[in-house]
């Protein structure tokens, strides 16, 4: 089962910034341990770009397609066999990232 | 024919959460094992007056239950994909060996009441899977829309699957912090039938004490070892001993004080006061005790004194301060504070509470204690006040009775 797991910043308390040694470690360990697929760290949402193109005329728009506090900052898709196993792993990733955690399973 | 009707009654109780299980670990799908649980229940009402109660009505349930499953999957022509899902879902791995009690009944509680899912939810699911209650009385229960308990069951079933919640009993690592999960679940149960709340119910559900008592039996009964399971259950059995003596033929609540104390229920008290004993051998022994057990220990000194006077407030304050340790709520300090005026008087517990007023302000207790401690130092106009708005702010009937009835009494 795969999951996405996303990496919550928050503009007004941002977690601490420099965790990039803490996190190779971490992805090492979820290449060596079977559960990576995939992970990335996500440029500020001030670079995110919307294309709307469902109507006549394409609209495009400056930002990302919702404005909160709250943002993705990164993400990761792990193969994981269950929830528990998933959050076992995103309760590590949250104290390596100093950020919370969203567990979604792909449909 | 009322054999029947009495063994029905008798094996849905017993049965319903074993069978509900069984079929989930063989077909690892809530919905189908709901279903043909509810199916081979049915098939029993229907054949049992006329053919006679079976020698072994758990077997049959059982036997009647699975084929109802599979006829479902058939019926359903869909058995292929169907069987593939629930190869995925259920554990098919060999049983880990952590030393943890393996029961189907178990691993169900454990699912229900996955951390993932939001509290309201997890009730709900317990009750129906685990309870056994249908939705409309679970929906009654709670004063909810029947379509709404509806969603909250259905929305937790499709989380299960959809996020793969496994069906199974956490490791021995992950169990202390999933039991406390469970353990709250059931007490919300519990407190719901003991203060039930709204202006349209009786005080008092019986139906849902008795029935958050069975699951806690049942849980106790699973993990035997399990401190906080036993603090739990004698915490639910002391008060339910009392409920009888709480509300009087008015609908109104009596304080402990004015309770008719042999109107307690003493085979409850026997049992709750048996289980504090074993709590206390353990923390004897260097068990550190949870807040359900110290709850326990509490209830257990006030069902010991024959008459309110006889009460040990000490042991109780001792208890008080020993569970601030361990849970530091304004509630627990605002409890604590009713056994310091009992010992040191009104005033001292006066400024305790007055204390705890950013945080509890919303709370009808915190004004209800106020009351009686301002009621106790002659305060008449400041103590109507403090009835006033935890009389606003009360939701159970019987309470709500029992804090005007004091109020207009005063001077």
């Amino acid at each position: 089962m795969q999951y996405l797991v996303s990496v919550i910043d928050d503009m007004s308390t941002p977690g601490s910034s420099d965790k990039r040694p803490g996190i190779s470690a971490f992805n090492e360990r979820l290449i060596a341990d079977g559960y990576w697929v995939f992970a990335g760290g996500l440029a500020n949402p001030d670079a995110a770009t919307v294309i709307d193109n469902r109507g006549e005329q394409q609209v495009i728009s400056d930002g990302p397609f919702v404005e909160s506090k709250e943002y993705l900052a990164g993400l990761w898709v792990w193969e994981a066999p269950d929830l528990d196993a998933a959050l076992t792993l995103a309760a590590e990733a949250s104290k390596v990232c100093d950020r919370k955690i969203e567990v979604r399973p792909f449909a | 024919m009322n054999d029947a009707e009495d063994a029905i009654t008798r094996a849905y109780r017993d049965e319903w959460a074993r069978v509900v299980a069984g079929l989930t670990r063989r077909f690892g799908n809530l919905d189908l094992a709901e279903e043909a649980a509810a199916e081979a229940f049915a098939t029993a009402v229907a054949r049992w007056p006329a053919d006679g109660v079976p020698p072994n009505p758990g077997a049959w349930l059982t036997t009647t239950a699975n084929r109802k499953g599979i006829d479902r999957l058939r019926r359903e022509n869909q058995r292929d994909a169907k069987h593939k899902e629930a190869l995925m879902v259920s554990d098919n791995a060999p049983t880990e060996s952590n030393g943890v009690i393996e029961d189907d009944r178990l691993r169900l509680i454990f699912t229900c009441c996955h951390p993932s899912l939001a509290m309201e939810n997890r009730v709900a699911l317990t009750l129906r899977m685990i309870g056994g209650l249908t939705m409309p009385e679970i929906a009654r229960a709670f004063l909810v829309p029947e379509n709404t308990m509806g969603q909250r069951i259905t929305r937790a079933k499709a989380k299960i699957k959809a996020a793969r919640i496994p069906y199974r009993i956490p490791s021995a690592a992950d169990l202390p912090g999933r039991v406390s999960g469970v353990l709250a679940v059931l007490f919300l149960v519990f407190n719901e039938g003991y203060l039930a709340t709204g202006p349209g119910t009786g005080p008092v559900r019986a139906d849902l004490t008795a029935e958050a008592i069975r699951l806690t039996r049942l849980v106790r009964a699973l993990m035997p070892e399990d401190g906080e399971v036993a603090g739990l259950l004698a915490l639910m059995l002391l008060t339910e001993a009392r409920r009888t003596a709480r509300i009087s033929v008015d609908g109104e609540l009596i304080p402990l004080d004015e309770q008719k104390r042999g109107a307690w229920n003493p085979a409850l008290i026997a049992e709750g006061h048996r289980l504090v004993r074993e709590r206390l051998t353990a923390a004897a022994a260097g068990q550190v005790p949870g807040r359900y057990q110290i709850l326990a220990a509490i209830g257990a000194v006030h069902t010991s004194a024959r008459d309110i006077r006889d009460t040990d407030w000490s042991q109780v304050l001792a208890l008080y301060d020993q569970l601030v340790n361990v849970d530091p709520s304004p509630i627990i300090a605002l409890n604590r504070a009713i056994a310091v005026a009992e010992l040191d008087g009104p005033e001292v517990a006066l400024v305790i509470v007055d204390r705890l007023e950013t945080e509890l302000n919303g709370y009808h207790a915190f004004h209800a204690t106020r009351a009686e401690l301002l009621r106790r130092l002659g305060r008449s106009q400041d103590a109507r006040a403090a009835y006033d708005k935890a009389i606003d702010l009360a939701g159970n009937t019987a309470e709500t009775a029992n804090l005007t009835r004091r109020r207009d009494q005063l001077q």
